[in-house]
This record gives structure tokens, C-alpha cells and sequence, in this order.
């Protein structure tokens, strides 16, 4: 659909109460301003009917009313389209989209916790980011009256917290895992339920490790932002690094030089290349594929070693600086770490082959945690996920940043679903990242070995002013939106990560149900999820 | 199945030779700042960069405490001239007055790894040291998942409130004699997220810590220095550097 059609679609069908103004260059959001009473129908129509993907809910507190922002993109050239919904400050009540837009579900109740909104019709508000176990009521932490230095708010751990049951057959019972389980895993709580072998519903309680990064964040520079940003989820730290500064660079309307984009790019594809070896790792180890496991461990550390021999961090800490890089990097250096990388992905390809003919390994990830294209639309999924189901959408190619345009690669896609479809898009995607590191090699020209304030990595000084941007990366898991504000002063003033894992985790239990418990972990593994990335 | 052989055979021996040799391969570790001499006019402005607290002025040298450094490296880049660097990973350290651990912890000990907040990059390290580039197998550690099981406690993340439960109640569920080990610099002082309304100032906050591992994260060569440092294989490190003279300064251990 064109931004014509819609915007003509728009004003026939609600007529004085939504307010559509023409669509703007591409890339700059189109923001309409909504009725109360017509955001879950304009909502859905946009999510259902018209293809959009649903970004996600940003609440913001003004002096005076709330500002709810629906983020929407199409691949078309409609672009970005930000639904806006105002109310006063004393009016906490508001329309559920859920009912048409499923993907909105977790970011209802997020903003219920944080804010005290009300979000009517939704089917189920409560304990999600605060748990009802170790917080009072009424707590509402992204209020700006809220004081992060008062002491209060706790109750002591009630040992005898049961959570809410969903299935209640006779023999029926829930497995508890959690938080603390199995070897070296993230800290995370699921509640199995189930009559016998298969697990029958499985619910997540995440939100562990919630460090309140959005909190922290406010009154603070973009510089001192930046290291929460790159250091929320550090295994995908220059996605987020580099999504918190595209924002912040949108605001001050900076000028990249070419250079530093090209290099950012190839840091990008650097860490998706680690990211997804180490995923595949892990797919291998939840198989018990013990050799396997070993080859692909090794491949993982050497391109952690490639990583930190070039940039000197293993995960590339410190290198991103809002209007640029924080240092040049030399093209020999860059050119050495390439081959480097070509050689593991030799190698990743030679594993793959030998998986692929390994069928006590298939049985294992065939046909098991399908997620179909239709579920998988309806959640919002992302990431190498969605395209496993089906879902062709990279925000590479839908919405190129930092010269993506510039660069030749395939978006993979699998039909199945299954665990090996995923397993598939992880190698074909292998691939593609060191296709795109080949053409920025080849693109990097002068800059290079002299000054580490080099002008050819860095905009001069950024002019901080009041604004708001979204920032947007396809990261190794999936499509990273980060919303910035700045105030007057130049310092944050909101700050909202909508990450990848946070849509994923919400669709895993479509992967569990219905599959036995010793499939737990394969899924688990395939979906390469994030705590760290969801709990913020 | 018998390619899986071959390879594995092909592949050779990955293992390095720590800790009996020192590991020379490149991109093994971030390295620290080490302090030392810095031009007395710019170190007030040294000391103000970093985010975090690292630097401090003694002797008209610089001196960086290392177990806060969280690597945003904004002191060696887009500064002249960059502070001294190095590239070690021996970063096990022993808090004050814990250095005895004693027989029990002589031969081979099962460690449990809790989650209490961290990025990923920490616990991605942990994974490292079972992958044949480190194996800790060979110097007689494994990971356990039962805290039943369990000699040592290792700890990442800097202890959100909502991990604060579960992570005491596996303290208490491990056997006498135990130690905690805290790894990262948000586990040994908090990092980039504490102290906070939801989050402690690290593992210290909460429980009795014995060995620290600093670093953001830590690479796995500096885990399993700490391990060594836990079973009394390893000297520790200095958590100052350059290593502060008490008596001459008139400071007091904290
Ligand atoms: S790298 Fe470490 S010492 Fe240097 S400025 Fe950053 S936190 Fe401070």
C-alpha cells in the first residue's frame, strides 16, 4: 500500500477522528493523531489489513497529558507510522489493542506496571515487570514523580507466592523451572504445566534481571547513555550501541561521515557473524552433540579473538560514539580480521554439512517447536525467528540504515518453522554477514592507521537539542528500536528499548506447547532468546 | 558417524597451554588500564573522563583501580595521550582477609554459576571455558547445576532485587566449606547499572564474597585465573595498580 492510498484510506474511514497529514520523506515518521475511541480499529486495520509491523508502545508522561505512541512500518514507502493518542494526566484509562493487534500484549501490561495505565479489555494486566512477590502496589517507576533514591517500596519475599494456574484437569500439575536452573543459563522462571508428557502450557516469568535501564537513563548525557545502551545486552552490544546513537544522532541531525558508517556496518555484521555461531553452539549443545558442540564452541571464540584483536574488546565495547567512532580502524586491520572470519565460515559451512547428514541430530530439530507463518505474523515475532516462519522482513532491506542500501545481500527464508528451519536461517545468514563485511572492505578508502581522533570516523561535535528519534537496527536477534528524547538541555529525557527478544519471548510458548518436556531445551536453543535483552 | 571422528581428530589440540604456560594469542583478553605516569596537567581531566571512578591521583602518578573499569575505553580513545594499557588476564583477586581456603578446596571443585543480572557477555565467557579453546575440565573444575553439589558459587550480574531471593537461598543451599566468587565488574562494584532502586552494588551487598574477577566482561582465561586463585593454584592479583605503599601514604585498606 502507498502512502497515498493510505493516508486517503485513512481519512475516509474516520473522518474527524483520525488526523493523517501527508507522509514525508522516507525514513521520517508519518504521525497520526488518534481518537481514544478509534486506536484498536485504526490499529488493527494497519496490523491486519494493511501488513504493518507492529514496533511497539511508547508511553510518555508531558507536563500535562500522556502521549501513547503505536509505532507501525510497512516495507512499502509508508515507512514508519506513529499512531498518537493524548490524555490528561488524570485520565489513566485507555482501549486495549490486543484484541486485533496480539503483538501489543506485552507492551500493555509493561506500560500497566511502569506507568499505572489501565488498559481496558485487555485480558491480562498484573504482575509482569514488578513482581507482585517483592513489590507493594501502587508502585509506578517510569512516573516522573517517582524517586529512585527513596528507600521503600519492598515486601519481603513471600515464600508462599503461588502463581496463577491455567489448566485444571484432574492430574494435572506445574513444573516449576527456574530462576536458577540447569548449568550456565540466564536467569529465567518457567511455569510447565501439564497432565504427563507434553507440556501443555508454558509460561515465562521473566523480568529477573530487570536493571531499569529506562530509569537510569533519564537526566543522564548521551554519552554516559550510550554505556547502558551498548551494556543491557552485551552479546548484541553494537546493535544496541548503535541504535541508542542513531536516535541521537537523528536529533541533533548529525552527519556520519561515510567512513564510520561503512565501518559500522562491517562491526555489525562482525557481531551478528559471533552471535549466530554462538547460537548455533548452543543448538548443538541442547542436542548433546558433543563434537559438534566443540567445533562450533571453537568457532565462536575464535571470531570473539578476531573481535577483540581487532577493536580490542571481544565484544566490541567502546568503539561507537554518537556522531561517529570513538576511533578509526586501520584497513589493514580490517582486511586481516575479514579473511580471518572467511575462514570460519569455511568451516561453518563444512559443519553444517556434516549436520545435515547427522540424522540423530535431525530427528531432534524436525518437526519440533513449529511456529507457523500465520502465529508468527500475529505475534509480532522477529529476526531470524520470523523468517524461519516465513516472514521475509529484514529492517536491512525494509528500512536501510547506515548505508545498508549501498550493500548486495539475501534475506533467507525458510517455510517450516521447526527447529531446523531456524537452525538453516542461522548458517544461510552466517553467510550474508560475510558477504556484506567483503563489500565494506572493499569500500573502506583513506582513513586508516594515523590519529585516533581521526575527522574521518567522527562528525564534528553534536549539537544536542530537545527532540525525539527512533533509532533502528537489525540486530543478530532480530529488529532493535530504540526511542530517544532529549530535553533542552541536551539530556535524556526518555528513553524506551523495544528489543528483539522482547516480541520473541512473548511467542515462545507457541514453540513449547504441545511438544514433550525433553524437547524443552532444543526449543529453548533454537530461539536464541535473551534475558539480559528482554529485562533490560 | 564416523566423520564426526575424523574431524574431531583433524581439528587437533585446541587447549591452551595455561596455566603452565602464559597464552601469547591475540584477542584473548581486553586488557586493563594500569595507571602510572600521566602528564600532571591533564590528569585531572583523566580522572573526570572515565564514568565509572577508576583513576585516582598518588604521588603524582596515576593509579587505577581496576576492579570498577567496565572498558568504555574512553581513556585511551579520542584522548592524548592514552593511559597506559595492558593486555594481562591474570585478574583473580582475594578480598581482604579471605585468602585462607584450605584442603577441601585442593582437588577438583564443582561450581554453580547464578545469573544475577548480567548482560550476557559475562555468562557467554563462563560458556567459554568448556569449549576445547580453555576446557576447564582438565584443571579439575566442572559446573554443577545442583547447588547440593556445589564448592564454589560464581556469581555475575550486579544482584537485582528480584535475584536477590533466589540468589541467597542457593548460598544457603550449598554444603559447608563454600566460597563465592564474584565475576565482572558488575558483580565486584556494580558496573555501568548500580547502585540503583533495583539493584545492589554487587555481590558483596549480599553475600560473603572471597574471590573477585574484574573486568567487563572478564575474559575466560581471567575466570579461570580467579578458579585457580580460589583453589590456592594461582596468586592473586593486585586490585590497585600500580599496588599502593599503605605505610608511606597514610591510607587504609578498605
Ligand atoms: S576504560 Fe575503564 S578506566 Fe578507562 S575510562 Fe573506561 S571505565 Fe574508566
Amino acid at each position: 500500500m502507498t502512502a497515498a492510498e493510505l493516508k486517503q484510506e485513512i481519512d475516509q474511514r474516520w473522518p474527524g477522528q483520525v488526523h493523517c497529514p501527508d507522509f514525508g520523506s522516507r525514513g521520517s515518521p508519518c504521525e497520526v493523531t488518534c481518537a481514544r475511541t478509534a486506536l484498536p480499529e485504526l490499529c488493527g486495520r494497519l496490523f491486519l489489513e494493511w501488513s504493518f509491523s507492529f514496533t511497539g508502545l511508547i508511553v510518555e508522561e508531558g507536563a500535562s497529558e500522556w502521549q501513547l505512541r503505536y509505532v507501525f512500518y510497512g516495507e512499502g514507502d509508508a515507512g514508519w507510522v506513529h499512531v498518537l493518542v493524548t490524555a490528561p494526566l488524570a485520565e489513566k484509562t485507555f482501549p486495549s489493542i490486543v484484541k486485533f493487534v496480539h503483538a501489543a500484549d506485552w507492551h500493555e501490561r509493561e506500560a500497566e506496571d511502569l506507568f499505572g495505565l489501565i488498559f481496558e479489555g485487555h485480558p491480562r494486566l498484573g504482575d509482569f515487570i514488578l513482581h507482585d512477590d517483592a513489590w507493594q502496589e501502587g508502585v509506578e517507576p517510569m512516573r516522573h514523580h517517582f524517586d529512585p533514591q527513596a528507600a521503600m517500596r519492598h515486601r519481603k519475599p513471600d515464600e508462599d507466592w503461588r502463581p496463577t494456574r491455567i489448566v485444571q484437569e484432574p492430574g494435572a500439575f506445574v513444573m516449576p523451572v527456574g530462576p536458577k536452573y540447569s548449568g550456565v543459563t540466564e536467569s529465567v522462571h518457567f511455569l510447565l504445566e501439564t497432565v504427563g508428557e507434553d507440556v501443555i502450557r508454558s509460561t515465562p516469568r521473566l523480568f529477573y534481571k530487570w536493571r531499569a535501564i529506562e530509569k537510569l537513563a533519564e537526566g543522564k548525557t548521551a554519552d554516559e547513555v550510550l554505556l547502558l545502551a551498548e551494556r543491557f545486552a552485551a552479546t548484541t552490544a553494537f546493535a544496541h550501541g548503535l541504535a541508542f546513537c542513531q536516535a541521537v544522532e537523528q536529533i541533533c541531525g548529525a552527519n556520519i561521515p561515510a567512513r564510520a558508517k561503512t565501518l559500522r556496518v562491517f562491526l555489525a555484521e562482525l557481531e551478528r557473524l559471533r552471535q549466530h555461531a554462538g547460537a548455533i553452539r548452543e543448538i548443538c549443545e541442547s542436542t548433546a552433540l558433543a563434537v559438534a558442540t566443540a567445533h562450533a564452541g571453537i568457532l565462536e571464540e575464535d571470531l570473539l579473538r578476531v573481535s577483540g584483536e581487532l577493536t580490542g574488546h571481544r565484544y566490541l565495547f567502546g568503539l561507537l560514539a554518537p556522531g561517529g567512532l570513538l576511533c578509526d580502524l586501520p584497513n589493514d586491520a580490517c582486511r586481516q580480521a575479514l579473511e580471518k572470519s572467511q575462514k570460519v565460515l569455511s568451516q561453518l559451512n563444512a559443519l553444517e554439512q556434516r549436520l545435515r547428514v547427522s540424522s540423530s541430530f535431525l530427528d531432534r530439530l524436525e518437526e519440533v517447536g513449529i511456529v507457523p507463518p500465520r502465529t508468527a505474523m500475529v505475534y509480532g515475532l522477529l529476526g531470524p525467528i520470523a523468517r524461519a516462519s516465513g516472514i521475509v522482513r529484514d529492517l536491512r532491506r525494509g528500512q536501510p540504515y547506515s548505508g545498508y542500501e549501498k550493500f548486495q545481500f539475501d534475506v533467507p527464508c525458510e517455510q517450516e518453522g521447526d527447529g531446523y528451519a531456524r537452525l538453516r536461517i542461522l548458517f544461510a545468514e552466517t553467510r550474508q554477514s560475510v558477504r556484506i563485511m567483503e563489500q565494506a572492505v572493499a569500500a573502506l578508502r583513506g582513513g586508516g592507521a594515523s590519529s585516533p581522533l581521526s575527522s574521518a570516523t567522527r562528525a564534528s561535535p553534536l549539537q544536542f537539542r530537545a527532540g525525539a528519534a527512533l533509532g533502528w537496527v537489525e540486530a543478530p536477534r532480530g529488529g532493535a528500536f530504540h526511542w530517544v528524547r532529549l530535553n533542552e538541555s541536551g539530556k535524556i529525557a526518555r528513553y524506551r528499548i523495544v528489543p528483539p527478544s522482547f516480541a520473541n519471548w512473548h511467542g515462545f510458548h507457541l514453540a513449547v506447547e504441545k511438544f514433550a518436556f525433553q524437547d524443552f531445551p532444543i526449543m529453548l536453543s533454537t530461539f536464541d532468546l535473551s534475558v539480559a535483552e528482554n529485562d533490560r | 558417524m564416523s566423520q564426526w571422528v575424523i574431524n574431531g581428530i583433524r581439528a587437533g589440540i585446541k587447549t591452551t597451554a595455561y596455566p603452565a604456560k602464559p597464552e601469547a594469542a591475540a584477542g584473548v583478553s581486553p586488557g586493563l588500564p594500569v595507571g602510572g605516569d600521566y602528564p600532571a596537567n591533564q590528569v585531572a581531566s583523566l580522572i573526570e573522563r572515565c564514568p565509572t571512578g577508576v583513576f585516582s591521583q598518588a604521588n603524582g602518578k596515576v593509579r587505577a583501580d581496576i576492579r570498577r573499569c567496565i572498558h568504555c575505553y574512553r581513556c585511551v580513545r579520542g584522548v592524548e595521550p592514552p593511559v597506559n594499557w595492558e593486555q594481562t588476564y591474570e585478574w583473580g583477586t582475594v578480598r581482604d582477609g579471605r585468602h585462607e581456603f584450605g584442603q577441601p578446596f585442593e582437588r577438583s571443585i564443582h561450581i554453580c554459576v547464578v545469573d544475577a543480572g548480567d548482560c550476557g557477555a559475562c555468562l557467554n565467557e563462563v560458556k567459554q571455558l568448556n569449549n576445547p579453546y580453555y576446557n576447564m575440565h582438565r584443571l579439575g573444575f566442572f559446573i554443577t547445576p545442583s547447588p547440593r553439589h556445589a564448592d564454589v558459587l560464581l556469581v555475575v550480574g550486579p544482584v537485582t532485587d528480584h535475584m536477590k531471593f533466589a540468589l541467597k537461598k542457593v548460598y544457603d543451599a550449598m554444603p559447608t566449606p563454600k566460597r563465592v566468587m564474584a565475576v565482572g565488574a558488575c558483580a565486584v562494584s556494580g558496573g555501568a547499572f548500580a547502585e540503583s532502586f533495583v539493584c545492589a552494588k554487587g555481590v558483596a551487598d549480599v553475600l560473603p564474597v572471597d574471590v573477585e574477577v574484574p573486568g567487563n566482561p572478564p575474559p575466560p582465561l581471567a575466570i579461570l585465573h580467579g578458579l585457580l586463585v580460589a583453589v590456592g593454584r594461582k596468586t592473586p592479583a593486585a586490585l590497585i595498580s600500580p599496588a599502593p605503599n599503605f605505610e608511606n601514604e597514610g591510607l587504609t585498606k578498605s
